[in-house]
């Protein structure tokens, strides 16, 4: 694996499986009463969050903490940064208090990318989602819930020739951008739906399917992720009314009864219920929303686990505190 | 500044051509031939070397008044004769605004004070560039900076009943507007061009049409009004097409592309670093293979530098954050030498003529852009076309280091250069 992980692309088929396996291992030290290994102990990740996230910043928060690191949270509303302090002298701030790793959420498309090149900092760059650029632990933990599904969770196992449809505001989504790039890695075929307005220009170099019509994929999903829509870009004249959206890309019970019976639901949350999701479909059985949000912290583990605890004191661990094959995983790096 | 300085320049390749004798005597050039003596005359050996007429820059930004910590008329005016300018057009985005005579006089006595190059100062169109209401554009032609040109650069004159007003009104005193094509709606929030790249990075896309629907308009705008009107840093294919259009018809249409444009894609923003953020944006291979063509062939009739300096930190932080902009008198001549005569789409004369004498007429700027000829002028470069070297911005005359070609190599030195016959570069100093 890079050094940082800041998009996708930083992934290979291998380093992406990789994580998955090592997500795995490592979820099963949730089911324990002590949830809690040694493995980052001495460490220390920053969680830096220039955006509201309260779901990502405390998954992350999870699982650092379950690695034992010591985690601070620096969160750009009533910090310095609202008195005009720069991304530099922030990071500045933070190389000099020894952070190991910094996760960074940020509005601007790129920031992760600046911070992880320009030489402000040593330490490891997690990009916990930037602009409408990318999200790539969001990815690694919707492959996650979905091998889980479709899978059952077979370390090794990528996602070949599973048919996998992200529905929504594709022109704005870290999200989407993140899962093409990692699901196609994967060996999954993706194929993005939204109304035209909501698909970027230059979407024809991504490696997807692009359709306006979701009714002619939906019998062809073996997942179909609905994207959050945000109901301001309606006034942005990129859709005409949120009924108008909801007809035409809402996934509701009667599209649900259309996809094969083994096909599931994914939504990163938060769901705008009668938007692009009915009460129906976020509560059945088909949908993994839930799964997600605990395969996120499992992931974050694992990414937090491979960047950080190759060296250092991660190796002077007791033996038996680590999972068999969380061991057995490291191992596999070389 | 001496009547009695005299000047031989020998074996210069004039405009490329054959080794030339020429000899300056005063303010102007006395004699051009071969086995010229010049008794008295300061000797400048420049076998090998290309004379030019001193280039005259129709875009710069100088930034004074008001931030002066990128840029002040002095550091700028030395920046321009390091790259062998002998004339800038000063741009009116300044605080305060150049919309008043008071401004636009300032300006220009700061470069008479200067005395490294000849400051033009160009008059915003609307006050404050606000876009709404037209600034006093005759009390700035009648002042003792005699604006010509006017612009409201940075923003666009996006209403078209301003703009169509601010054409009409400058026929009185030919002048001309240069309107930065911008359509403002179509590039809220914009931050590249907009394309596969911008798709990817998750940049908002700053779309061709935005400048290419504004030219279509102001050209037949100008063409009702029988007006002039200049395109600034005219950046994309289609853009291309449509002024070649207007001037197919005879419309009085002129248009400049900025050397970055003739060199730089977006592909260069996937880096995320801000010294590639610029406005117009960097656009694709297809679009700087148009505009390396559409200067060749003179639809494009100009080179402009848009030399837009930024104080290190502007520059020194996430994409979002950052000034567009980037300087471009220093290394001008380099990069058209690069992507156009090192290439053989134009031949030294021409680039004279792209760089010195269309943009003075433009800018109706006599004693600019004259040919080198007994009695002209003697605005002059010598550039050094052999010369190979990495672009090291600490080197910079200018007061900003914003460039986009750190590190790259670039061929062309401005040896020297002249203002009225008086040396303000010899042999790569400031003097």
């Amino acid at each position: 694996m890079k050094h940082h992980l800041v998009s996708a692309a930083d992934l290979t088929r291998d380093d992406a499986v990789l994580i998955l396996d090592t997500a795995e291992e490592l979820s099963r030290v949730a089911g324990r009463p002590i949830k809690k290994l040694p493995t980052l102990r001495g460490r220390t990740v920053v969680n830096l969050f220039f955006e509201d996230s309260t779901r990502t910043r405390i998954s992350f928060e999870a699982a650092a903490k379950r690695l034992s690191a010591d985690v601070i949270n620096f969160s750009a509303k009533g910090s310095s940064v609202s008195k005009g302090e720069s991304l530099k002298d922030t990071a500045l701030t933070l190389q000099a208090m020894g952070a190991d790793a910094v996760v960074i959420r940020h509005h601007d498309s790129g920031a992760p990318h600046r911070l992880a090149t320009s030489g402000w900092i040593g330490g490891h760059v997690v990009n916990a989602g930037d602009g409408t650029h990318e999200h790539p632990t969001q990815a690694l933990l919707d492959a996650f819930a979905l091998r889980r599904r479709l899978a059952d969770g077979a370390l090794g196992a990528d996602l070949a020739g599973r048919r996998v449809t992200i529905v929504g505001d594709i022109l704005h989504s870290r999200v989407a951008r993140s899962n093409v790039r990692l699901l196609t890695t994967l060996g999954a075929e993706v194929t993005v739906v939204a109304p035209p307005t909501l698909v970027p220009v230059g979407v024809e170099s991504w490696p997807c399917a692009v359709s306006y019509d979701l009714d002619a994929v939906l019998p062809d999903s073996d997942a179909v992720m609905m994207l959050r829509v945000q109901r301001e870009r309606m006034n942005a004249a990129y859709f005409p009314t949120e009924r108008e959206y909801a007809r035409r890309y809402g996934l509701d019970g009667e599209r649900m009864a259309r996809m094969p019976e083994h096909a599931v639901v994914m939504h990163p949350g938060p769901m705008n219920r009668g938007m692009e999701i009915t009460a129906e479909v976020a509560d059945s059985p088909r949908c993994t929303v839930v799964e997600q949000v605990s395969a996120g912290v499992d992931v974050r583990m694992a990414v937090l686990y491979l960047l950080l605890g190759g060296a250092g004191p991660g190796d002077e661990e007791p033996k038996g505190a680590t999972p068999r094959g969380a061991e057995a995983t490291r191992g596999n790096r070389a | 500044m001496s009547d009695t300085q005299r000047t031989l320049i020998r074996g210069a390749r004039l405009l490329g051509g054959p080794a030339t004798d020429v000899l300056v005597d005063g303010e102007t050039v006395a004699e051009v031939g071969t086995g010229l003596t010049g008794e008295g005359a300061t000797v400048v050996e420049a076998e090998g070397r290309v004379l030019l007429p001193g280039l005259v820059d129709l875009h710069t930004h100088l930034r004074e008044p008001g931030r002066e910590d990128s840029e002040t008329v002095l550091t700028g005016t030395r920046a321009a004769a390091s790259g062998g300018f002998t004339a800038v057009h000063a741009m009116a985005n300044t605080f305060p605004v150049a919309d008043t005579a008071g401004v636009v006089e300032q300006v220009w006595r700061l470069g008479r004070a200067s005395g490294y190059c000849d400051v033009q100062p160009v008059g915003a169109v609307t006050v404050g560039l606000g876009g709404r209401q037209l600034a006093e554009l005759g009390a700035m032609h009648e002042s003792a900076a005699g604006v010509v040109v006017f612009s409201d650069d940075g923003k666009c004159v996006d209403d078209a009943v301003i703009m169509r007003r601010a054409l009409e009104y400058v026929k009185a005193f030919d002048g001309v507007i240069a309107q930065h094509a911008q359509e403002p709606r179509l590039t809220e929030g914009a931050q590249m061009n907009e394309g596969v790249v911008s798709a990817e990075l998750g940049l908002t896309g700053w779309p061709a049409v935005a400048e290419e629907s504004i030219i279509a308009r102001d050209v037949l705008l100008a063409a009702h009004v029988g007006s002039r009107v200049h395109v600034c840093h005219l950046s994309t294919a289609g853009s291309v097409e449509l002024v070649r259009w207007a001037k197919s018809k005879g419309w009085r249409v002129t248009a400049e592309v900025t050397p970055h444009h003739l060199l730089l894609t977006d592909e260069l923003v996937r880096s995320y670093d801000p010294v590639y953020k610029v406005n117009p944006p960097l656009r694709t291979e297809q679009d700087v293979l148009a505009l390396r063509e559409a200067l060749a062939d003179g639809t494009i009739d100009c080179v402009a530098t848009d030399h837009a300096p930024h104080p290190h930190e502007d520059k020194d932080c996430e994409w979002g954050a950052a000034a567009m902009g980037m300087v471009g008198l220093e290394t001008a001549l380099s990069v058209v030498q690069h992507t156009m005569v090192d290439t053989g789409l134009l031949d030294w004369s021409q680039v004279a003529d792209r760089m010195s004498a269309r943009p003075a007429t433009i800018g109706r700027l006599p004693g600019h852009g004259r040919p080198v000829a007994p009695g002209e002028p003697a605005n002059l470069t010598l550039v050094d076309p052999d010369h190979r070297a990495p672009v090291e911005p600490g080197a910079f005359a200018s007061r900003s280091r914003n460039s986009p070609y750190r590190g790259l190599e670039l061929p062309g030195r401005v040896t020297d250069t002249w203002l009225r016959g008086r040396a303000t570069l010899r042999n790569g100093a400031l003097v």
